[in-house]
């Protein structure tokens, strides 16, 4: 892997910072090597100081109020000096919070893969109509098929991910790519998702529609470790893929032709990258229904801190996009207390002026 | 006619013709009378009047996907109607129209001026996705202020969901007013937006004051999508698809594009509606779920056809 026009790229990077040795750190291995930006490792260690600290935050709130320390102390398995913690921290409140951080991880690597794919920068899963899909398909199957566990839902989520991922391509991409055109389809789709997901709730049995309309609304409310058990391995497997991917976003940034020109198999590494895309925001959705504009969000506040490079954008957004969905389940239950609010509602509002902000910037 | 046969309660057209000319109290009677043909009215009204502005917001933006709903107006009169019921304790529906308008006059003129921001002005794209962006805000406001407060819900339910069924008679009549005169006006604007459709620069080149037509243009857009919200809750697509039916036939010229947008508007909702109360018996639909079902579709269509870029 050792590509004579990337260490030509580095050497020519370096004259641009000379006060500083270099802008780049570049990690190598046999099969893999990857180049970061100097930045990324204290924006990482930041982002999860950070997290963590609202995590542990998160989790002492609510009705049975828990320490900080307690809470801590109980995670790690010492000792407290109250019996209930044990039962309110590490049975309610833990898996809740770890699947809202979960899902926010999950959403803001499939909002970074969907923009290096699009190369648009206002792409992302839900509002390119694939979050729509897979909760069109998550609710038919619980309203259609009541009694299925739990653990069946986010393969179904990720079907109706993909169904739409591939009609988006198939109807959107013909004759080259487009990201107008990409978007307003995406646009389009998750109208008729929705409208679809909306006849379903009319026809099912009362009980399962309440059911489901909880989940529909995006809310990590009532999660347990059974939720956690279900969507970590998708996490884990589809967020190790796109690691291992990210490197090949930087070469499609660049524009298919040249892409082709670098070398690149550019419909395996298309196909694959989307497949992990949908396949994150599909068990995302799964999980804690339509949380929107996260993945939207992460990437940018990511790529305001790191740079545009694709090795350390997307664990960067990977992390800033958990820090999110957990600080927004904090705020949704703070906000009204004691009813709450689902996160998905929190982010939306926090998201949409942002994307009209990015609309308006991107002006020149 | 036959949207007032159909039903739950099965009903000869026979029996129908003789329940309005000569009414002998029998249930069926009271039936029609009291309750499918005020719902035939409302569709008729707000099919209309919604199809006339969208095929105005058509020919303002020069943009083939304007609609009320995709641009946020729809959701800028709801979100002002749950607003006004969260905060003020509005009660009575009437009040409804006021703040319905209102909202609807903001989230038009947020819409337009977002939209323009963009690169490259009010292109289709721009303006679509600050609607999108626009409406995505204002409804899950409104689902958050919906969830805070039960009481708000209990009474704004079934209004939200967009039906013209069981649509008070008295509010009908209160709007109705309001809408005539943005049906007039949006029908008087034929000529100049006939004109501005051309571009702005031709329009004002052959005389016309662009910004004023605009203006009145924008009043009639927000009093008739506005009034139809206030009746029968957010309804989409109508807007969208009616003037593009109509242009098959009609051409370019709003002249004729406008007053066939409203007769088909009419007919377009009430089959809709029809469609919604016989797909799935004995249950009913809201119109504004079957709607999208088949206006989606043609949007997707018109995305393809006419956004190369």
């Amino acid at each position: 892997m050792n590509n004579p026009l990337r260490s030509k790229r580095s050497q020519a990077d370096r004259p641009e910072s000379s006060q500083t040795p270099s802008q780049w750190w570049v990690w190598r291995s046999r099969h893999l090597s990857l180049r970061f930006d100097r930045r990324v490792p204290q924006v990482l260690m930041g982002v999860l100081l950070v997290t963590l600290a609202t995590m542990i935050w998160s989790i002492s709130q609510g009705e049975y109020p828990v320490p900080p320390l307690a809470v801590v102390r109980t995670i790690l398995g010492l000792p407290t000096d109250n019996p209930n913690y044990i039962f309110v921290v590490n049975t309610l409140r833990l898996p809740r919070t770890l699947v809202a951080w979960g899902v926010g991880v999950a959403l803001a690597m499939a909002g970074t893969l969907t923009q290096g794919i699009t190369r648009n920068p206002l792409a992302a899963p839900d509002i390119i109509g694939i979050n729509a899909g897979a909760a069109l398909a998550a609710v038919s199957l619980i309203v259609v098929f009541p009694s299925v566990p739990i653990s069946l839902l986010p393969v179904a989520a990720f079907g109706g991910a993909l169904s739409v991922a591939m009609l988006i391509y198939g109807v959107a991409w013909h004759g080259g790519s487009s990201p107008v055109r990409l978007i307003l389809i995406g646009i389009g789709f998750s109208l008729i998702a929705s409208a679809l997901t909306e006849l379903m709730l009319t026809f099912g049995d009362i009980n399962d529609v309440s059911q489901a309309l909880v989940w529909l609304a995006g809310s990590v409310y009532g999660r347990s470790w059974a939720q956690v058990l279900a969507f970590f391995p998708w996490l884990g497997l589809f967020g190790l893929c796109s690691l291992r991917l990210s490197r090949e976003l930087n070469a499609l940034q660049l524009g298919d032709d040249l892409a082709l020109g670098l070398g690149s198999q550019l419909e395996w590494q298309r196909g694959g990258l989307l497949l992990c895309s949908v396949a994150l925001a599909g068990s995302a959705v799964a999980t804690a229904g339509n949380i929107g504009f996260v993945g939207l969000m992460a990437p940018h506040m990511a790529r305001q801190l790191v740079g545009p490079s694709h090795a350390g954008l997307l664990p960067t957004a990977a992390l800033i996009g958990g820090l999110v969905v957990v600080a927004a389940d904090l705020i949704g239950r703070l906000l009204f207390a004691p009813i709450e609010l689902p996160c998905g509602i929190i982010t939306a509002v926090i998201g949409a002026p942002y994307f009209l902000y990015l609309l308006i910037r991107s002006r020149r | 006619m036959a949207s007032v046969a159909l039903g739950v309660a099965e009903i000869g057209p026979g029996e129908v013709y003789q329940a309005l000319v000569a009414p002998n109290g029998s249930t069926e009677h009271l039936i029609i009378r009291t309750v499918r043909v005020p719902r035939s009215f409302t569709a008729l009204l707000v099919g209309s009047a919604v199809a006339i502005a969208g095929a105005i917001m058509q020919g303002l933006t020069r943009n083939p996907l304007a609609d009320p709903g995709i641009l946020g107006i729809h959701a800028g009169a709801a979100f002002a109607v749950v607003a006004s019921i969260f905060l003020g304790e509005v009660t009575s529906p009437a009040l409804y129209a006021g703040f319905a308008w209102v909202g609807a006059a903001i989230a038009a003129v947020t819409v337009y001026g977002l939209g323009s921001l963009g690169r490259g002005g009010l292109t289709p794209l721009n303006l679509t996705i600050a609607g999108a962006a626009l409406t995505t805000l204002l409804s899950s406001l409104t689902t958050g202020i919906l969830i805070v407060s039960q009481r708000t819900l209990e009474e704004i339910r079934f209004w939200l969901a967009g039906s013209v069924a069981g649509r008070d008679i008295g509010l009908l009549v209160q709007v109705l007013p309001y809408l005539a005169v943005g049906l007039l006006l949006g029908l008087a604007l034929g000529k100049q937006l006939t004109t501005l459709s051309l571009g702005e620069a031709t329009a004002q080149a052959l005389g016309q004051n662009t910004l004023g037509v605009k203006c009145m243009a924008a009043v009639s857009v927000v009093l008739l999508a506005g009034g139809a919200v206030a009746i029968a809750g957010p309804i989409g697509f109508v807007g969208l698809i009616v003037p593009h039916m109509t242009r098959f036939w009609a051409g370019a010229d709003y002249r004729w594009i406008l007053p066939y947008s409203a007769i088909v508007g009419a007919i377009v909702l009430l089959v809709a509606d029809i469609a919604a109360r016989l797909i799935i018996q004995p249950q009913e639909l809201p119109v504004g779920i079957v709607m999208p079902l088949l206006g989606a579709p043609f949007f997707v269509y018109l995305v393809r056809a006419q956004v190369r870029r």
